[in-house]
Formats: C-alpha cells, sequence, structure tokens
C-alpha cells in the first residue's frame, strides 16, 4: 500500500483464480464467498468480513473515496490534511471539557479569519496589525490547548495492541488500518467508527505544519520528490491529477479547520465509505455489533462525479532538471482509467516490459547494452480511478545520459508496436498474475485492503477474482493495438535530471523549491 | 525507484508546528467519561502457534519443516554463516556483489538467463542474497513445480558456476549505488551516523567503493563461496507440502554433506563514538536530519526487557516521551524516534533521530537531547511503565500469528544460538518488569555525555548554528565519493556534492 503504483499494479494484476487451482482449499471464489458477508448500512456505509480464523487476529481496512483530487481549488493537500485530523480524537477522546473546547476552537476559527484576512489584502497590509493578529491566534490556540488530552486516541489504540497503525491519502482515495487482538473488536468498532463520524478539529494548526514538514522530506529535499512533482504537473493540463497530492506551499499553508471540516461533512458519508475487517471474526456474531457503532456515520448523498477531464495531449513536452545530484530519465503516456475494456492489456504490457530479469527493459537496457542499473515501465501513475499515465524510467549508470535511456526506451516500444509478444511472453503474464492473486490472499491486512478497494472501485469484492477473465483474453493484437494508440510523441510528457557539477549551482537554491 | 510513493502516511509524519509561543502544560484537568473503558475484552480465542519440526542431521546440518496447506505453494530457504562483516576490507562489497552474481551466473548445467526463463514461466523464484552475517539460497514456487524448483535450488546452492559477464554486471549496480549514494539525506544521515558508533572501516560500517567493487574477481566469489558453504546451513522449507516426503527428499540432499564446519564466535567490541557534534553540509535540502548516536546491546544482555520498556517510554510510540515533547507539546520535529538497540550476537546502536526544518535544528536537537538525559533524571511513572508493558504485551501476539513468521524466528534463533523458546522466556521477563528496573536500566546504560550529534542538513539555512548547541567545536564530515584514477586533490578527484 505505498505507493499507488505499486496498488495499482497489484489491482490490475490481481483477477485470477478459480481455474488453475481449483479445488484447493480457501483458494477460489466460492470458497471467499462462504467466509465473506457484506452489509450495506442505512447510512450507506458497507461493512465487510472475511473470516480467517487461523490465529486469535483481525486487521481492518477503512476505504474512503476520497483523496487530494477532490482538494477543492486552492486548497491542494486538503484530503492528506484531513486524514492527520483523524488521529486527533473525538467529542469523547482526547479531550478534559468539549463543550468549554467546542467554544475555544470556534475562537481559534475567527482568529484565523481575522489573521489571513489582513494577511491577504493585496494592497494596503498593516504589518503591525498583523503581528497583533497572529498574537491572538496564537493565544486562542493556547486557551484550546488547555483541553486537550494529546495523542489519547492512538494511545488508547496502542494500548490495546493495535499493530501496524496507520492511515493513508492518495490522489483517489483514503485508508486507515491496523491489525488487533481479536478480543478488541468491539474496542476498535468504537475507536474507527467514532473518528469518522465524530472528528474535532484539535491542534489543527499544529498538525498543518506537520504536513509542510512532510512536504519538505518527501518533496523539497529529495531529487526524485522535485523530479515526479514537475512531471505530473507538466503531464496535465487540466485535470487535478496534474496537482501535487502533498499540496503547494502557499496552499496547504494556509487551509483551515473550517475548510478540513466542510471536506469531511462532504466526503465521509456512510455511502462514500467500505469498512473491511478480515481474521478471526464470526460474522454472525460481530455484524450486529458492528452496524450499531457503524450506524453512527452520517449518511448524505454521494458526493457529485468529477466533471473534468483530462483533453487530448497533443504536444510534446518536457521537462528538464538540473543539478547535482544522479540523473534519472522518466517519461508518460496518457492511458485511459481502470474501468477501461483494456485495462488489462495495459497490465500485459507493464509485465512483459518490466517484471523481472525476464523483462524485455532489462534484457535490453540492464544485461545487454549496460547502460542502465534498472528501467522499468508502468501503469497507471499517479492515480488509477481517473485517466493517469503510463510511466517509464530508467536509471544510468555511470557515465551515461538520460538522452540514451530515452532512445533506448523507443527502441523497446517501436518493437511493441511493430511486432506481436511471443506466445510465451502472454503466457507467462497470465501465470504470474494468477500466482500473485494467490500469494497476496495470506496476508490479513492485504487482503483488508484489496478487499474494500475492489468493493468500493467495482461495487463488488469479487471482482478481485472475476477480472480473471479479463486477463484471459488478453491477446498479441490487443497488445499491439494498444501500444500504437497510446506510446506516441504527442501523447508524450518526458522529465529528466541531468546533473550539473556543483560549482555551477553555486548561489542556486537548489532545484525545484 | 521503489518510491513512486503518492500516499502521504500520517505515522511517518511524526510531528511539526511553529506556534512554540503556544506552549502550555497539558491538561490536568480529569477526564469525566471514557466510554471506552466500559467495552468488554473478552478473552482471547485460546492460539498455540504450530511450531516447526526440527531435524538435525548427523553432519550438524539443521533442517525445519513447517507444513502450511492454505495455500499452494512451497518455499524454502538455506542460510548460511558469513556475511560482509566478514569479508576482506580491501574488498568491500565482496558479498553484495557475491549475492547477485549466484543468482544471476546459475549452474554449470543451466546459466542465470536460462533460469530465469525457466521460473518466471512457472511463476517461480530461486534468488540469492547476502546481508552482514549471512548470505542464502530462497526458493518458491506453486506446489505442482515444487520438486523441480527445489533440485534447481540445490544445484544452485552446491554447484554454482561464477560467470565474469555476471560479475561485470553486479560491479556496475553497485558502482550506480555508490555514485548516487550522496543523493538522499536519509541515507547519508544512517551510514554516517553508524560510522561514528562503529568507525568507518569497521566490520558493520566499512562501505564498498568504486576501487575496492573492481578489484573484485570471479576467483574472490568462487574462494568465498567454497569457504562459507561448508557451514552450519540452516534449511527451512514451509507451505503445501506432505511432511513424510519432503523430511526425506531434504535428508536426501543434505545427510551426504560433509561435517559442518564451526565457525568461531565472534567478539566485538567497540568504543562507541567520540562525544560532540558533527556536520554534513547538503546544499538541496530545507529539512535537518538529526541523528544522536551511541553504543548499544546484545541480546544476551538480561537487561533487555527492561531496555525494551525504557525504549517504549522513550521513542516507542504516540506516548512516548519524545514523541509528546518534541512533536507534540514543542511542535518542534517532524518525524522523532529511536531507543537503545540489540542486536542477536553484536552490540547495536543507541540512535535517536530527528527531522526538523533547518531554522529549528538546534532547537529540536535540544528537546530530543533532554528527553534522553531526562530518563536518568525525570522519574519513571507507574502509569508510564504500564503503558508501555501494555504497549509491547498487547501486541506481542504478532511476532507469532503467521506460520512463516514462528519459522522465520526459528531459524534466527537457531542461527544465533538462542534457545527455540526465547520469544516465550522473552515475554515473561518483559511481564515482570518493574519501574525500579526501568529506573535502574536507564541509569546504567544512558549517558547522553557519550553521544555523538550528526546534522545532514544546508548549513546556510541552519539559525542559530550548531555551535550554540554547546558541545564542544563543530565537526564537519567529507562525504566526498573517491574517483579511482586520480589523484587526490585533482579535479574530479571526488565527486563533491557540496
Amino acid at each position: 500500500m505505498q505507493s499507488r503504483i505499486r496498488t495499482a499494479a497489484f489491482l490490475l494484476g490481481l483477477a485470477v483464480v478459480g481455474i488453475a487451482f481449483a479445488g484447493a482449499p480457501a483458494q477460489d471464489l466460492k470458497s471467499f464467498e462462504q467466509r465473506i458477508t457484506t452489509k450495506v448500512l442505512p447510512n450507506g456505509l458497507t461493512l465487510l468480513i472475511c473470516e480467517r480464523p487461523d490465529a486469535p487476529v483481525f486487521s481492518y481496512a477503512t476505504f474512503v473515496d476520497a483523496g487530494d483530487v477532490n482538494d477543492p481549488m486552492g486548497q491542494s493537500g486538503l484530503a492528506h490534511m484531513f486524514e492527520h485530523l483523524a488521529f486527533k480524537g473525538t467529542s469523547q477522546i482526547g479531550t478534559t471539557d468539549y463543550a468549554a473546547e467546542k467554544v475555544a476552537l470556534a475562537k481559534v476559527e475567527a482568529a484565523n479569519d481575522a489573521y489571513e484576512a489582513e494577511y491577504l489584502k493585496p494592497v494596503g497590509r498593516d504589518e503591525k496589525k498583523l503581528i497583533e493578529l497572529k498574537k491572538i491566534f496564537l493565544q486562542a490556540q493556547a486557551e484550546a490547548h488547555k483541553f486537550v488530552i494529546p495523542n489519547q486516541f492512538t494511545d488508547i489504540a496502542e494500548r490495546n495492541g493495535a499493530e501496524g497503525l496507520n492511515a493513508g491519502t492518495g490522489l483517489d482515495d483514503t485508508m486507515f488500518f491496523w491489525s488487533m487482538p481479536e478480543n478488541r473488536l468491539e474496542l476498535w468498532a468504537y475507536l474507527e467508527s467514532s473518528r469518522l463520524a465524530d472528528t474535532v478539529p484539535r491542534e489543527f494548526y499544529k498538525e498543518r505544519d506537520v504536513v509542510i514538514e512532510e512536504r519538505r522530506m518527501r518533496t523539497d529535499s529529495n531529487p526524485e520528490g522535485r523530479l515526479f512533482e514537475q512531471f505530473v504537473a507538466t503531464a496535465y493540463v487540466a485535470h487535478n491529477y496534474g496537482r501535487s497530492n502533498i499540496g503547494w506551499p502557499s496552499e496547504v499553508s494556509q487551509i483551515t479547520a473550517t475548510e478540513a471540516m466542510a471536506f469531511h461533512k462532504k466526503y465521509y458519508v456512510g455511502s462514500n465509505i467500505v469498512v473491511a475487517v478480515v481474521g478471526d471474526v464470526k460474522a454472525s456474531e460481530a455484524m450486529p455489533m458492528l452496524e450499531k457503532y457503524f450506524s453512527k456515520v452520517p449518511g448524505g448523498p454521494r458526493p457529485e462525479e468529477m466533471t473534468t477531464v483530462e483533453p487530448k495531449q497533443f504536444a510534446e513536452k518536457t521537462v528538464a532538471i538540473h543539478e547535482v545530484t544522479q540523473p534519472i530519465y522518466l517519461e508518460g503516456y496518457h492511458r485511459p482509467d481502470y474501468r477501461d475494456p483494456d485495462d488489462a492489456v495495459y497490465d500485459a504490457i507493464s509485465d512483459i516490459l518490466s517484471n523481472g530479469r525476464v523483462s524485455r527493459l532489462y534484457r535490453s537496457l540492464v544485461r545487454d547494452q549496460q547502460i542502465a542499473a534498472g528501467a522499468e515501465g508502468v501503469s497507471p501513475y499517479p492515480g488509477d480511478k481517473y485517466p493517469g499515465l503510463f510511466v517509464f524510467y530508467a536509471v544510468p549508470l555511470p557515465g551515461h545520459t538520460p538522452q540514451e535511456m530515452r532512445d533506448s526506451i523507443h527502441k523497446e516500444i517501436d518493437k511493441l508496436k511493430a511486432s506481436d509478444v511471443t506466445d510465451d511472453e502472454l503466457a507467462m503474464y497470465k501465470t504470474r498474475t494468477r500466482a500473485d492473486l494467490l500469494r497476496g490472499l495470506a496476508d490479513n491486512q492485504g487482503l483488508a485492503n484489496d478487499l474494500a478497494e475492489y468493493q468500493t472501485r467495482y461495487g463488488d469484492w469479487r471482482e478481485l477474482f472475476l477480472q480473471l477473465d479479463r486477463v484471459d483474453k488478453v491477446t498479441k493484437a490487443d497488445i499491439r493495438r494498444v501500444a500504437n494508440q497510446v506510446f506516441v510523441a504527442g501523447n508524450r510528457t518526458e522529465a529528466w535530471i541531468e546533473t550539473e557539477a556543483p560549482a555551477a549551482a553555486a548561489g542556486k537554491d537548489g532545484g525545484a523549491q | 525507484m521503489k518510491s513512486l510513493t503518492m500516499r502521504c502516511f500520517s505515522r511517518i509524519v511524526l510531528a511539526g508546528a511553529i506556534f512554540t509561543a503556544t506552549l502550555l502544560p497539558i491538561a490536568l484537568t480529569a477526564q469525566q467519561n471514557k466510554p471506552w473503558e466500559k467495552i468488554p475484552i473478552p478473552k482471547l480465542h485460546e492460539f498455540k502457534p504450530q511450531q516447526p519440526k526440527r531435524i538435525e542431521l548427523k553432519n550438524g546440518i539443521v533442517l525445519f519443516l513447517q507444513e502450511d496447506h492454505e495455500l499452494p505453494f512451497v518455499s524454502g530457504s538455506v542460510v548460511i554463516p558469513g556475511g560482509s562483516r566478514d569479508e576482506d576490507s580491501a574488498k568491500a562489497g565482496l558479498v553484495g556483489l557475491y549475492g547477485q552474481a549466484w543468482r544471476t551466473s546459475g549452474t554449470a548445467k543451466m546459466n542465470g538467463d536460462a533460469l530465469d526463463d525457466l521460473l518466471e514461466a512457472k511463476a517461480a523464484h530461486i534468488e540469492t542474497g547476502g546481508d552482514e552475517d549471512s548470505t542464502a539460497v530462497e526458493w518458491d514456487s506453486l506446489k505442482g513445480d515444487a520438486d523441480q524448483v527445489f533440485s534447481l535450488a540445490l544445484e544452485l546452492l552446491l554447484h554454482p558456476k561464477f560467470s565474469a559477464e555476471k560479475l561485470q554486471l553486479a560491479q556496475q549496480q553497485e558502482a550506480t549505488s555508490i555514485v548516487r549514494r550522496n543523493d538522499e539525506e536519509e541515507a547519508i544521515a544512517g551510514r554516517e551516523g553508524a560510522k561514528l558508533v562503529y568507525g568507518a572501516n569497521g566490520p558493520y560500517t566499512r562501505q564498498p567503493e568504486l576501487a575496492t567493487v573492481g578489484a573484485i574477481t570471479v576467483a574472490d566469489l568462487k574462494a568465498w563461496h567454497d569457504r562459507t558453504i561448508g557451514g552450519k546451513l540452516i534449511v527451512g522449507v514451509s507451505g503445501d507440502f506432505e511432511p513424510v516426503a519432503m523430511e526425506a527428499k531434504l535428508r536426501a540432499a543434505f545427510e551426504g554433506l560433509p561435517a559442518v564446519k564451526p565457525i568461531p564466535a565472534r567478539h566485538d567490541t567497540f568504543a562507541g563514538p567520540k562525544p560532540g557534534i558533527y556536520f554534513i553540509d547538503k546544499e538541496d535540502v530545507n529539512q535537518s536530519n538529526v541523528q544522536i548516536v551511541g553504543l548499544g546491546t546484545d541480546r544476551h544482555n538480561p537487561d533487555v526487557p527492561a531496555l525494551a520498556v525504557m525504549n517504549e517510554i522513550l521513542g516507542g510510540g504516540f506516548a512516548s516521551r519524545l514523541f509528546q515533547k518534541v512533536r507534540t507539546e514543542l511542535g518542534l520535529a517532524y518525524s522523532v524516534e529511536g531507543g537503545l538497540s540489540f542486536a542477536y550476537d553484536h552490540p547495536a546502536t543507541f540512535n535517536v533521530s530527528v527531522l526538523t526544518k533547518s531554522a529549528s535544528t538546534v532547537d529540536a536537537t535540544k528537546a530530543a537531547m533532554g528527553e534522553i538525559a531526562g530518563l536518568t533524571t525525570r522519574p519513571f511513572t507507574q502509569v508510564e511503565v504500564d503503558r508501555a508493558k501494555d504497549n509491547i504485551l498487547t501486541s506481542f501476539l504478532f511476532k507469532y500469528d503467521t506460520r512463516d513468521k514462528v519459522l522465520n524466528e526459528r531459524v534466527l534463533l537457531e542461527y544465533y544460538g538462542y534457545p527455540a523458546d526465547y520469544l516465550e522466556t522473552y515475554q515473561a521477563s518483559l511481564e515482570k518488569v518493574t519501574l525500579a528496573d526501568v529506573t535502574t536500566v536507564a541509569k546504567k546504560y544512558i549517558h547522553p555525555e557519550t553521544l555523538a550529534v550528526l546534522v545532514v542538513g544546508n548549513g546556510p539555512e541552519i539559525k542559530p548554528g550548531l555551535d550554540e548547541l554547546k558541545l564542544g567545536p563543530v565537526k564537519t564530515i567529507d562525504i566526498a565519493i573517491p574517483m579511482p584514477g586520480k589523484q587526490a586533490g585533482e579535479p574530479g578527484a571526488a565527486e563533491k556534492r557540496q
């Protein structure tokens, strides 16, 4: 779950069970039919339980169908900010006196509004007044802080054995997850349903600075982070996939708690949430209890679908970063979203080009030409819910240039367009996909994540297995057709780092800050 | 490029916050209503983890068989004693190259490329690798291919044929990582922090250089293989197999090998770092990576359970002192964590790390140092000790909740010569740790004046400067990458990055 690409590739790759391995215990769709119970609550929230009673533990995944792609204009990074807030407690957890704290938090908000109004004045900003307003803002936060019991939410979870406690925000969605001993199921249901339903914008402005620190680490202070941010920002002209999901510095630094709570109200409604539990849990006993807790999540209409569609790219684009770090080359081509009938074809291309030492890019750039340390073509990036990119990258060996990487990648793409892949390559893709699906079933957390994701994306967890059909139907002609359609210059954005001598960099502010 | 990451995680994303002016004592008012405490916690379902069957052959080789019929796979590994800590420092990088070229070269019967084609068509894998204390061959496949894949893995284990071509490929890969090793701040901080503790050219810290990697030959790989293969091999197999047949197959494969040669026990001793403040300048970052380092201990030490509780209090979770102080209360750090580590057979390190924006480097470092020193000056409370023990013990189950984890643990214990019931004993000792025990070990092991502080960051942005830490003169560490074939001082002799 740590990378969208990996998740998405896995998502594409899954799909295949039943045929080759039918008859084995616990491994096919039929056996999952017997072990999985789903229930849609009156508020629209979907609960899913998968019984896997090997050890007295369970894992859960809460999948919210909203991510940073949904951040309103001018508020990039908002979904991620909200995810941080979901660890700060509720009206019962993390406070000594919620009624008084609520009043104090309203004052914080008013003080921030006053400060921002002055700060953003296009002309005539009063610097003295600004300092005064800042002081009031800080004082209001201090007053609110008096009611806070820091980190109480996570403290309760950790003392009760929460393992791998974390959450992640992608462009497409937000996930919360951990594992626990099975006798804490009800306690977990209380904690999880409370934070979804009853979030309090506690310590919001402190947390905003945390997120800015996160940006410093992931993007500003990391060469690859800088490159990828510029790459997607160039590849997209209209769709929010072009926006950094951690947010632009000027925007994250001005997100307000009011905006975060508005995001919560709109997107954290039952119909937009799936909660999956996998482990030593009996659905017949647990479901009524879970229903009681998760009914607290507000109902409300499913958020409207996004109208923006990235227009067809017609100009080749390039990004060249000159800095002291070592070179990297990447390029991306727009492709359709995960619902496209050719979805599995993209997965086949990625597998044949990139999977292991038998892959075409490894054999060409790494083994035979000996110009790269690694090379792959993967998709989709940066998300799969909307049309993403098919991305190629290569890491040059010392002495080799990004341009050599590009030329060699293009040669491999041309081969894919000019002649069919072999029967062996296609068969290998299908076999590996099937085996990877099975391997993924062994882990409670991984399974919970996948079931929640498939239930959300397809409206039915069974698609995890039923995609077998689409994988099996991929033909050599499909691969050629798609390659010719998508891998064309006008649909391409190239980006690279070219190493610059440190002396020339003197006096510069270093990269893309 | 594993990091095509677009997700932002909360946990790794610890602290932050600038408004230090808002600091106030944490609320002291008692919380009236704690509904979660009324939720019943039933007795945990009975659980006895399935232990693998252990067989010690007459020649000293040990086999473990762990049956698991849930999925139709069989996987296995052979662990071989000896790793990079045992290599010649003039050939630093040897074990890394060996681990790569062993598999990519293949055997006399089938070269590595042919092996790739055959295995990948079956979605099967055989891989080799090496780390600081061992090397290994690992394999996995669908049940139906298990016999063939095992034979191939065994052939690779006993009859490898190292090729010059594949060695060269591995050398190129290694050279790429060497020239890139100063690109990422975190990598620099981790590597250089460890060097302060163990010394720059010690068994756990010497780094491959272009010259040492370039000097390695096929004969070196072969010599390493011949030298280590006669050690005490540990074979672990798990998955969907028939146990009687599997045992017979493993016996047939390994019983005929010569008696294993014992490996002399290591007696690593380290003086620990020279206390003081060290700095590495990196112009393209806006956040400092601070490492506060010293010497740790090993797991034979009877103080380990109490130290584990101390670690949890210092930097274990959201409620830990470092987290509460540096992140939540002061809002000075972004990510803050650490403690005193234990290795199985040599002293590990003490390490506390803090990530903070350049301008708050000094404040964040002082705050973290304050929490370390506080372990001996600010008495532990019963609440802290209870919470730390709860955190560790309630999730202890996750150390053995799958059959693979149980098998891996047993292989580890066998390798380092610990009793098979180590985990149970350790858990029982943890349960017995008292407040007095934690106080005692903190006084025994925490000596702030012996620690070194390393800052990797953007020099001109760090204001106030590091001299404000009052840890003596700031010592700058040169991390320039030596380029062979050039004289020192000549342009391009070292790729100085800042």
